[in-house]
């Protein structure tokens, strides 16, 4: 039996309560009560006073682990790691064991996610064959195959060759697609550890300098210009970047970039802790540069939150701090981050926080369906948050499979209560539904 | 003191105790029989993950001076070579029940996680970390300097004396040199001023904040900086062979850097040359400054042990007297 869901006094975008009607995938009202009964369909009424509606989360840079790294995450784990966080569609990451750098493993896991459920599961297409970063993968099958690719990375290996990079920004024009880049020019970070600086210097652990990050964005940003292609920076984590990317902007050359929430949030003193919990790449920068990210996201420099959720096993961070791997997860706390550093110091409002969470991130990746206004006649996608929760992340309490999160004992506000795929709810009463149902 | 593990988070009374414990281990030392019973019944580890011999040899003897026993256990040919981690060797070790570890480890941290991770319960001394610390070190050679400062280097020097007043110069590969940098904080906590010199390729980023002035000419630092002591740090050739490399080549860096014996003519009559093996002849320092009489380098080596001694005697004998 399906379920059509009246949700009663939910404040949209954090502004006036309105009911909505979720029917038939599409939001069918927004108002004053106005749904009936229908024959053999079940009505939910859900009490939304004190929540928000927001539409549908988007995130933009996602490793899901799947093929390969199953014993970390899969896509089913992720996706419902996702719809915990408010997720409605994830871009799975190519790095994964077969590269996803053919139509076939882009098509398998397009196919995992329709099977999970959870959220729309977009898969990134390799730039390069096998990330090495030589040759193009066969970027037109990728997006011509039924996964439909429209972004392109490498990410974790930067795609340095400048010739390799004016082509493949060229090339996926044809197509509509986008390059995201993960910058950092690797002869200046060879065997890198940590932010080259102050911190860097007393403890001893190799550093990753900011002109590493700025010098490929800066190359990057002239290319795209002189190629008329569009360009999207990864995880962007220095001030430097910033000022690099908003000259650009001004320029008006077709550039998006993305802030993760723990460059939001964390420095690089973290490290003094040795634990590679906090161990990330690019690493965690200054307070400084902590500050100029949060300034160019609340000025519209940086267009989008992306969470690079990078799940890891135990063993991989339970070690020496050299020996760890790169990575944090973040699906789960990554609306939380956002409403702490940016909504709770009065520097987006919710309407811009569905922007760069929502809105943004969908048209970057051309998603259709997804990050639409949350209006009649749009997909239910969408998400209900209380902002006035406040929870202590515990990581065994999470849903992703891994437990790496740098916010382990952290309080944090917000809580997702419900999410809805096309009408369907993939979390409800803040609780993941059994994949039996979403899946049904 | 729970462990040893940085020169940083020392108090100048707990350095300055470590010295004096010191003293009071080398003046047993002199004996013909040199073993004190203070540790009888405990086992220390020695846990190797570099090779470093010299270091483990010294360590070795302060432990068996003070009648511990101890075990060596090195990475290579040992179950770490077959991957085993850091954490599953600690758990083993702690399930053999000793009493101290002792570690040498190729990455900076390795102690500190090693301490506070909750794989183990015992102290930890840090034997030499990556590019980090190495407080032994830098406690024995503020020991040879302390005495070089009241007497002739032989004399002990007096309790509680610090080095105040003392000018040091650190010359070398300070960026990857875990010596100047337990040595930095340790002298200037013990009341030193520090000079250190290095090319700019040589330094690290970040190094604004270090208690210290910094200085890319030598000789102009010598000169101004009126050392009581030298310290050459040891460079490694492959630095420069590498493309990318650090600095041209040895003969440019010996004229630049090395103490050399036209440098050494010029250095106050009090100053010392001190290293802390095992040198570069030729490159950071010529055989005339290792060779002369100005040089500490045997007696630091000589030194290392009571001072090894005296840490390992706070962190497991603590308050009980020396016998």
């Amino acid at each position: 039996m399906s379920t059509d869901y009246l949700i009663l006094g939910a404040r949209l975008l954090g502004e006036e309560p309105a009911d909505l009607v979720l029917r038939d995938g599409v939001i069918a009202s927004l108002g004053a009560d106005t749904a009936h009964p229908r024959d053999g369909v079940e009505l939910v009424t859900v009490d939304a006073d004190g929540l928000l509606a927001l539409p549908g989360l988007v995130d933009l840079h996602t490793h899901l682990r799947e093929p390969g790294r199953e014993d970390t995450e899969t896509v089913l784990t992720g996706s419902r790691a996702a719809a915990a966080g408010g997720f409605t569609a994830v871009h799975a990451m190519a790095n994964t064991t077969p590269v996803a750098d053919t139509a076939g493993v882009v098509e398998q896991v397009h196919r995992l996610g329709i099977d999970a459920g959870y959220v729309d599961v977009r898969p990134v297409g390799a730039v390069s064959v096998g990330l090495e970063g030589t040759r193009l993968a066969e970027l037109g099958a990728m997006a011509s195959s039924a996964a439909g690719v429209r972004v392109f990375s490498d990410d974790g290996h930067c795609v340095d060759d400048p010739v390799l990079m004016r082509r493949a920004l060229e090339y996926v024009k044809s197509f509509d697609g986008v390059i995201a880049q993960h910058a950092q020019e690797p002869r200046l970070t060879v065997g890198a550890q940590m932010h080259e600086g102050v911190v860097s210097a007393e403890l001893g652990l190799a550093g990753w300098p900011a002109v590493a990050e700025e010098s490929i964005i800066a190359r990057d940003i002239l290319l795209a210009e002189h190629v008329g292609s569009r360009l999207h920076v990864c995880h962007l984590s220095t001030a430097g970047s910033v000022d690099i990317v908003r000259w650009a902007k001004a320029r008006g050359i077709d550039v998006t970039a993305e802030v993760t929430p723990h460059h939001l949030l964390l420095t690089d003193e973290q490290a003094r802790s040795y634990d590679p919990r906090y161990k990330v790449n690019p690493p965690l920068r200054t307070a400084e540069d902590v500050e100029a990210v949060r300034a160019g996201l609340a000025d519209g420099t940086i267009d989008v939150v992306a969470t690079d959720h990078a799940p890891h096993a135990a063993e991989d961070k339970d070690c020496e701090w050299p020996a760890g791997a790169f990575g944090m997860t973040g699906l789960e706390t990554a609306l939380p981050v956002v409403q702490a550093t940016m909504v709770e110091t009065g520097r987006l409002t919710w309407a811009d926080v569905a922007r760069v969470l929502s809105t943004t991130p969908a048209r970057i990746g051309r998603v259709s369906g997804q990050g639409r206004p949350v209006a009649v006649g749009e997909p239910a996608n969408l998400t209900l948050v209380d902002p006035a929760a406040r929870r202590r992340v515990e990581p065994a309490a999470q849903v992703t499979r891994s437990r790496n999160t740098p916010f382990a004992g952290t309080e944090l506000p917000g809580r997702v209560v419900a999410t809805f795929l096309r009408g369907r709810a993939t979390v409800y009463d803040g609780a993941p539904v059994a994949h039996e149902e979403v899946n049904a | 003191m729970r462990h040893l593990l940085s020169t940083a988070e020392l108090t100048r009374d707990e350095a300055v105790r470590i010295l004096d414990t010191a003293e009071a281990m080398a003046a047993t030392q002199g004996r013909s029989i040199k073993k004190l019973p203070t540790l009888r019944g405990r086992t220390v580890v020695n846990l190797f993950f570099e090779d470093s011999t010299r270091t483990r040899i010294s360590f070795e003897a302060a432990a068996k001076r003070l009648s511990a026993d101890v075990l060596n256990f090195s990475a290579k040919g040992s179950s770490v070579s077959k991957g085993e981690s850091l954490k599953d060797t600690a758990l083993t070790l702690q399930a053999m029940g000793i009493d101290a570890v002792v570690i040498r480890h190729h990455d900076s941290g390795a102690p500190h996680r090693l301490a506070h991770s909750g794989w183990i319960d015992v102290p930890v001394l840090n034997a030499g970390d990556g590019t980090h610390q190495h407080p032994t070190q830098a406690l024995l050679d503020a020991f040879t300097l302390r005495r070089h400062l009241s007497a002739d280097g032989e004399t002990p020097a007096p309790e509680d004396t610090a080095l105040d007043g003392a000018s040091v110069v650190i010359v070398g590969d300070v960026l990857h040199s875990r010596v100047a940098r337990s040595n930095v904080s340790l002298l200037h906590t013990l009341g030193a001023r520090v000079t250190v010199v290095a090319p700019p390729t040589l330094l690290p980023v970040g190094i604004e904040p270090w208690p210290c002035e910094v200085r890319y000419d030598l000789d102009e630092a010598l000169a101004e900086a009126v050392p009581d002591a030298v310290m050459m740090l040891r460079v490694q050739r492959e630095r420069m062979t590498s493309a990318g490399g650090f600095f041209p080549s040895p003969h440019e860096y010996h004229r630049r850097y090395g103490l050399d014996g036209e440098r050494l003519a010029r250095l106050p009559e009090r100053c010392v040359v001190m290293h802390p093996g095992p040198m570069n002849r030729g490159l950071e320092i010529s055989a005339e400054a290792a060779d002369s009489p100005r040089s500490t380098i045997v007696e630091q080596v000589g030194n290392g042990v009571a001072v090894r001694m005296a840490a390992l005697y706070l962190l497991l004998a603590g308050e009980e007297g020396i016998a």
